[in-house]
């Protein structure tokens, strides 16, 4: 009988997944266009899916074995399915028999996967998804179990007949029970659904850079992408859920609710109404249709679940005034995120959550005119002066007065622009940049800086979502760079770094860019710095987000303070996990209130490896950290510290060769 | 978040007319006291936002004057508080508008015309609403705090006096009200209603001002404030005196005097505070 029911059983439950399939491609077809190339995505898949996915999930080693075992088992039990029970290729003559028993080694390993799987849903840490996710063990293992045992009388074992009907019945109902969540499951919007869209997903990223090629390309890709200002009827950002593109709804089905984002995001550590995962699942309820009553993890802290809804084509966020109503998420989780990427860094799907935080967000500050608490004034300021602050743009070289600096208006060239940024305002970055001045000129590099020229990068302007202004921004920034010949710019600002270096590049300003940090970095390795050994305090360094999940740099300042002879105590959170200081993304700015602040959960890390000073890199990570009240460690910019470990001796030596050496060409 | 630059859009959609009154609010070009770029003028920004904040109400914004690459930017600025488009009666630089803006008022018939107290560009004299007023026949209101209601032909009006006093009005409509500082903060102003926003030009025949084409502008100074000596002990004293009322111990009411005597008064009083000499 088992003969007759499982050809039927199978190819309708594939029947029924390529009808789901086609639905699900509908749903993500609802969004606007994208220009990924379809054919060489398909190509690029397994090797992103084998090397780039991998290499994420192997952080939990756990469950990247877990996942080799179920999902190799999975995918070689279904083809061999096919083959063998489908399509009767299992009988015992000739080749077919060898199909059996390697079904029966497949299935064998997908079984001993779902044990696993099981063993991890016996007491999940809270980051995971309850709901249909904790049947998804049992599912596995109905499948795998299912088709072992019916394999079993394809190859021999036991006799065809299983001994009688009943065990029959009961055998086709457990495998119908695998097939159903295994393979219609897969396109109807069940557990295994990550499976299907995950696979598309890396198919037809957006962000196809992102991923390692053979060659060895960069794996990082981290700018913002561009609005298309110029024409008038492209949306200004994301207002509904159709206004995604194609493949960022379908990355968002990709998701598979691991809760990794969750637990790395500060804001949501810090009991801000912002959940990652939340956020992801929130814009899939969007694209179907309906309310996130079913959602099973972790809500918005502070916001239950069961309140909101939409639809592809309603609104993401309820205008205020509009009845006092809720849509699909708050204004205020968006505003929460600092953009610090740790969500993203950790997604084993490669779900580029920022992009999709940063697309809504231009829509609420370009169409409703509503960026939170300071936004619009800082944006005022920004148009109107040039910086966040509102101070006269001709004064961003007073604290400069007594440096002497040499200016490219009257220079036109050096091998250095100096990037100073908008913390030239702020007294404590200027305490900085004095130290990075006096490090360049310590080492003889040949800079100058554009002075009352310079502008604010547009960073912050951005990540508020006001795409305009820092279009406008960048655009004069990149014709006053024109003007200029040099070699690189250096900074100490990783948020002018990034900017400058991977998103000025869209609007035709392609530069080499250093952040401080590296360049002093090569500035000693090539002998150019004397340093002595340090003698204060121990020491812990903060990365700042972007300068290491955005641009990959976590060695150079670790290599500077090697060089001063500081050994580091890393926090349990550094490199690629480093939590944000909760400078970014223009958070401090539209200062969404949590249960704790940022800043001081970091200080709390650095207690914990009980330095007595934090170095950092960054004007904004300085400003937080040191914000902090009761702090346990200092906190001092790289810079200071390099200034400070100058052999002041040799600098004067070289000052008074350099003299000499006037003097005798006066003589002469 | 309190402010939605499109709150409006619902209203908008709804026929106007019935027992809605119509406002009018002028707005004009503005400058960045730092930098001189063309922006909203912050005080007639206020009047709209008070215009926007009567509910169910269509404000219509208008403006008068030469129109050019500055004004557009700041007029942008208006149209992105959540407008679809705004007047410009187009006159020629240097104009004097005033009969423009009455002749088009005049047409238009608004209940209610708003407006910042002083221009941030030209002139800046703050007499504008005045010599509108006086035009129109219309009762004027400086400084509004906020419009509490309006019914049937009368709005009641909060007014703002210094320290933080208020005073309450009623007054008859047609009637032109001035917004400055004390009034509500003005919305952000949104790219994408800016940038979609109409601008209606209206060809209009320009009156040269003649004495201001004689006028040369040079940035003001700073007025000089006068230096309050507080003679305090603790910091309660402190508190009081910086809130306390201006003491009017030595003035005097001039009533029923003729126009000279006011003058002699007020000369004397000059003279005696060191303003003339
Ligand atoms: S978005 Fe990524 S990290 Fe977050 S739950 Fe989904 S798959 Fe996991
Ligand atoms: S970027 Fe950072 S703050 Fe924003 S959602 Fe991701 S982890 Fe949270």
């Amino acid at each position: 009988m088992l003969d007759i029911l499982l050809p039927i059983l199978i190819f309708a439950a594939l029947a029924l997944a390529a009808i789901g399939a086609l639905r699900r491609v509908r749903l993500w077809r609802q969004g606007r266009s994208s220009p990924v190339s379809i054919a060489k995505g398909l190509a690029a898949m397994p090797r992103r899916y084998l090397v780039d996915l991998h290499h994420v999930v192997a952080r939990d080693k756990y469950i990247s074995n877990t996942h080799v075992a179920t999902a190799g088992g999975f995918v070689a039990a279904a083809v061999l399915m096919i083959l063998v029970h489908g399509l009767g290729l299992g009988s015992l003559q000739g080749l077919g028999g060898v199909l059996g028993w390697l079904l029966l080694a497949a299935s064998a390993c997908m079984f001993v996967g779902s044990l696993f799987v099981a063993k991890r849903r016996r007491n999940p840490p809270p980051r995971l998804s309850k709901g249909p996710w904790m049947r998804l063990p049992k599912s596995l293992m109905a499948f795998s179990l299912g088709v072992f045992v019916i394999t079993l009388a394809s190859v021999g074992i036991v006799p065809a007949d299983l001994g009688s009907w009943i065990v029959a019945l009961v055998l086709a109902g457990v495998v119908t029970w695998g097939l159903a969540e295994m393979v219609f499951g897969m396109t109807w919007g069940g557990p295994m659904k990550h499976a299907f869209a995950g696979a598309l997903h890396l198919a037809f990223h957006r962000r196809p850079e992102r991923f390692s090629t053979k060659e060895g390309g960069s794996g990082r890709s981290t700018g913002l992408k561009a609005l298309d200002l110029d024409d008038d009827r492209a949306p200004l950002g994301v207002g509904a859920p159709r206004d995604f593109t194609w493949n960022q709804l379908l990355g968002f089905d990709a998701c598979v609710q691991c809760g990794r984002c969750e637990a790395a995001c500060p804001a949501f550590a810090a009991g801000q109404p912002l959940n990652p995962k939340k956020l992801i699942q929130d814009m899939v309820v969007g694209m179907v249709g309906g309310s996130d009553a079913h959602y099973a993890g972790s809500p918005y802290p502070g916001k239950p679940i069961g309140e909101h809804g939409g639809d592809p084509h309603g609104p993401i966020v309820a205008r205020p005034f509009a009845n006092g109503g809720t849509a699909l998420v708050d204004a205020d989780t968006l505003w929460s995120c600092t953009t610090c990427r740790a969500c993203v860094e950790e997604c084993p799907m490669m779900i580029e959550h920022v992009d999709a935080i940063v697309d809504m967000r231009r829509f609420l500050t370009l169409e409703h005119g509503n960026t939170p608490n300071k936004g619009g004034d800082v944006l005022d300021n920004l148009i109107a002066t040039d910086n966040p602050g509102g101070f006269d743009p001709g004064s961003r070289l007073n604290w400069a007065a007594d440096q002497n600096l040499p200016l490219m208006a009257d220079r036109q060239e050096a091998e250095v622009l100096l990037w100073l940024g908008d913390g030239a305002f702020d007294m404590r970055n200027q305490r900085t940049l004095r130290a990075l001045v006096k490090v360049l000129r310590a080492a003889e590099v040949d800079f100058a800086v554009l002075g009352n020229e310079e502008r604010d990068s547009g960073d912050v302007a951005r990540r508020l979502g006001d795409e305009a202004t820092f279009q406008r921004l960048a655009r004069r920034n990149i014709t006053t760079l024109s003007r200029y010949r040099f070699t690189h710019i250096v900074t100490c600002d990783p948020h002018s770094f990034h900017v400058l270096k991977n998103e000025y590049g869209a609007l035709g300003g392609h530069y080499s860019v250093f952040h401080h940090s590296t360049y002093i970095a090569e500035l000693f390795d090539s002998g150019r710095l004397n340093l002595k050994a340090w003698k204060g305090d121990s020491v812990t360094y903060h990365d700042p987000c972007y300068l290491g999940r955005y641009n990959g740099e976590y060695e150079a300042p670790r290599r500077v303070l090697q060089a001063l002879g500081i050994e580091v105590k890393e926090m349990a959170r550094s490199g690629y996990r480093s939590r944000c200081c909760g400078g970014g993304g223009g958070a401090p700015i539209t200062d969404i209130p949590g249960k704790r602040r940022i800043p001081d959960m970091r200080m709390d890390d650095v207690r914990e490896t009980g330095a007595e000073l934090v170095a950092v890199g960054c004007p904004q990570c300085t400003a937080m950290l040191e914000g902090v009240v009761n702090a346990s460690a200092e906190v001092r910019d790289i810079a200071e510290l390099v200034a400070e470990g100058l052999n002041e001796e040799s600098a004067q030596d070289r000052a008074s060769r350099r003299t000499q050496q006037s003097e005798e060409a006066l003589v002469s | 978040m309190p402010h939605d630059a499109n709150s409006q859009t619902s209203a908008r959609a709804q026929p106007h007319g019935g027992g809605q009154p119509s406002v009018a609010v002028l707005v004009s070009m503005g400058r960045h006291p730092l930098t001189e770029r063309a922006r909203r003028a912050d005080q007639d920004a206020r009047a709209v936002e008070m215009a926007l904040s009567l509910g169910d109400v269509q404000p219509r914004l208008l403006h008068a004057g030469h129109f050019d690459q500055d004004s557009e930017a700041a007029l942008r600025g208006y149209l992105g508080m959540g407008f679809d488009a705004l007047e410009l009666i187009e006159q020629e630089p240097g104009a004097d508008v005033i009969a423009a803006l009455c002749d088009r008022l005049r047409d238009a018939a608004p209940q209610l015309v708003l407006t910042g107290a002083r221009a941030e560009t030209d002139e800046g004299s703050g007499l504008l609403p005045y010599l509108l007023a006086e035009a129109l026949g219309w009762p004027i209101v400086a400084s509004l705090a906020s419009i509490e209601r309006i019914e049937q032909g009368e709005a009641t009006l909060l007014q703002a006096l210094p320290r933080g006093q208020r005073r309450r009005l009623r007054v008859r409509l047609p009637a032109v009200f001035t917004v400055d500082g004390s009034a509500p903060a003005p919305r952000q102003s949104a790219f994408g209603p800016a940038r979609r926003g109409v601008v209606e030009r209206i060809a209009c025949t320009s009156l040269q001002d003649a004495a201001f084409a004689e006028w040369r502008i040079q940035p003001a100074r700073k007025r000089p404030k006068r230096l309050k000596i507080v003679k305090a002990a603790s910091a309660r004293d402190r508190f009081k005196a910086a809130a306390a009322k201006a003491e009017g111990g030595g003035g005097q009411v001039l009533a029923d005097v003729t126009p000279e005597q006011g003058a002699e008064a007020i000369f004397k009083l000059l003279q005696e505070e060191g303003v003339l000499r």
